[in-house]
């Protein structure tokens, strides 16, 4: 039996952009100098509707603002870790502010979640930018586990209004998604387990997944949340999802205690009346130099499925 | 229709004393920076060289107007309201608690079109705005006006650079080339010459003239705004910061100074 193919989450998403491309005229992307053989199938496709800005973030930020103030919806492409904090001024002044008093229609749509540049080091990583992004009013911000929901975000949301940052895996992953989640509510439930609920996102909701199969040989069931987006999010129905758990383990790629997917779900908990007892697994706040793929260093941290799975067995025991 | 250069130099004056007055009103706005360009903000709004109106701030038809220099834009206040825009009366509640004007104008201001006063920003978003009015095939033009001190930012550089690359010949950045920064003359903090030269080098069309004589920065601003350059063009305004205020004048760190409320009065009474 061959191996399922796998689709990339920019290929997908560009799919998407160029399905509203084709049915929306004032939709236009911007690059950073930054690929995909699909988008030059887009470049091919719209030649007039596409301009690379060069290895320039913050004038990419800045072009596609004033595009957007003239009534387009732009696609701001570049490499995730880049595109969140190089320029995060651009965002926050004329993405987040700007959008509160004027309408616009900006998609960040960032390549490199957590450690998928692995080799690159630690410049090409993103373990902050959910973090950071998060903590800016007026933005959304989406972090799909699978290419399906990647397309979905761009099929669902670019030309709708707002201003939203996209961060996909640079590694292509298996689709837990037969078709888009409901983006509104911001999480869903991928399998149900009364002993231990997984909250994950991206690359680390596979992980989950993985995890929860090991625990199942242990006896322990354990339920499995994607959350793909981080804000805006059904904050009552993703309290009443975890209240349902007798520990809940959030999963990030990224720095805990930092403001990530654990001090999401660490608010969530404090506005309910039942004491949860909450486990947040991720990276130790710290730069790694040392050269190695994902699956090395997400071992080191401790975040195998087989070192998640002692762990949260002994919080349970 | 001729221009009365005389016309505008008076309307200047009335500006520069209306500028005065709301600083004596609101000591805590950059007052210094914002007397540099009176003159080119005046000739551009009553030059008869902008599509403009007042009825309606968000016009499609209208020239777009950035204010990158947003600590410089106090002057923008009184012509904004002298226009139209709002009413005169909410010049006297600049700085004010619930007032429109705050001491950097952001666009809850009819007139304004972005948000100010993270310096650098201006030009990249006027990339954003010629571009599309280009691929639309608009006659509008968009006009940005930066400090001298401003281009320091590099994200100004990124802008002027992709603009040249990009031929945006709809795009005219304005230079209130008042030589300083907040601390020091900006040639001694981080020097920008030869300017125009630099302009040219990023495949820009640059003029210079003195920002306070009218007739030129008139002269030079029909040029560019009228006459098609095939490239985006730059008008570098030699200007005074604290322009009118000897006080200011004389001192480099004129950005972070007030003028005495004697002084302040004397000015805005229109006896300097």
């Amino acid at each position: 039996m061959s191996p399922p193919v796998l689709c990339r989450m920019r290929d997908a998403f560009l799919n998407g952009v160029m399905a509203r491309m084709e049915a929306d005229e004032k939709i236009f992307f911007l690059s950073a100098d930054f690929g995909s053989p699909r988008l030059d199938v887009l470049a091919a496709r719209y030649p007039g509707r596409w301009v690379n800005v060069g290895i320039a973030e913050q004038n990419l930020v800045n072009v596609a603002a004033g595009m957007a103030l003239e009534g387009y919806a732009t696609i701001a492409y570049a490499i995730a870790p880049f595109l969140s904090m190089r320029c995060y001024e651009q965002t926050r002044v004329n993405l987040c502010m700007l959008s509160q008093v004027r309408s616009l229609d900006v998609t960040l749509a960032g390549v490199g979640a957590g450690f998928s540049y692995d080799v690159s080091g630690p410049s090409h990583q993103a373990l902050e930018d959910l973090s950071i992004m998060r903590t800016l009013p007026n933005l959304e911000v989406y972090s799909p586990a699978d290419a399906v929901t990647a397309q979905g975000i761009a099929t669902q949301r670019i030309g709708r209004g707002g201003v939203r940052y996209v961060r996909m895996d640079g590694k292509a992953l298996p689709d837990l998604y037969a078709a888009p989640p409901e983006l509104a509510r911001g999480f869903q439930e991928l399998q149900t387990g009364r002993e231990v609920l997984l909250v994950a996102t991206g690359y680390m909701t596979h992980r989950a997944l993985e995890t929860a199969a090991l625990l199942q040989q242990q006896g322990i069931a354990a339920a499995v949340m994607d959350v793909f987006a981080l804000q805006p999010l059904d904050q009552t129905a993703f309290q009443q999802a975890l209240v349902s758990a007798s520990l809940v383990v959030s999963l990030e790629e990224g720095f805990i205690g930092k403001g990530g997917l654990d001090a999401l779900v660490r608010q969530a908990l404090v506005g309910v009346p039942q004491r949860i007892p909450h486990l947040g697994l991720g990276l130790t706040p710290e730069y790694s130099f040392e050269v190695g793929e994902r699956e090395l260093r997400l071992d080191r941290a401790g975040l195998s499925a087989s070192k998640l799975t002692a762990r949260i067995a002994t919080a349970l025991a | 229709m001729a221009v009365n250069i005389a016309d505008l130099e008076q309307k200047a004056r009335d500006i520069w004393r209306a500028t005065v007055a709301i600083h004596q009103r609101a000591p805590e706005t950059r007052v210094a920076s914002s007397l540099s360009a009176v003159d080119v903000l005046v000739c551009l709004y009553y030059g008869g060289l902008l599509r403009f109106d007042p009825r309606q701030p968000q016009w499609t038809g209208r020239d777009r107007v950035i204010m990158s220099k947003g600590h410089g834009a106090i002057a923008m206040y009184p012509i904004l309201a002298d226009l139209g825009y709002f009413p005169v009366a909410e010049l006297e509640r600049v700085a004010r608690n619930g007032s429109i004007l705050g001491g950097i104008p952001d666009p809850i201001i009819p007139g304004f079109e972005t948000v100010n006063g993270s310096l650098g920003h201006g030009p990249g978003v006027a990339c954003g705005l010629a571009l599309a009015l280009k691929r639309q095939r608009r006659p509008e033009r968009v006009v940005v006006l930066v400090g001298d001190g401003e281009m320091h930012e590099g994200a100004v550089w990124e802008a002027l650079m992709f603009a040249g690359h990009q031929q945006l010949d709809n795009l005219l950045l304005i230079v209130d080339n008042n030589a300083r920064c907040m601390l020091n003359d900006t040639n001694k903090v981080n020097s920008l010459e030869p300017l125009a030269d630099k302009f040219a080098a990023f495949g820009w069309v640059a003029r210079a003239c003195d920002g306070h004589d009218m007739r030129s920065v008139y002269n030079n601003l029909e040029v560019l705004l009228r006459t098609p350059q095939g490239r985006p063009a730059a008008l570098i305004a030699r200007t005074i910061k604290g322009h009118g205020v000897p006080s200011l004048e004389a001192s480099p760190i004129c950005h972070v100074l007030t003028i005495a409320p004697d002084e302040c009065a004397r000015l805005a009474g229109g006896q300097a």
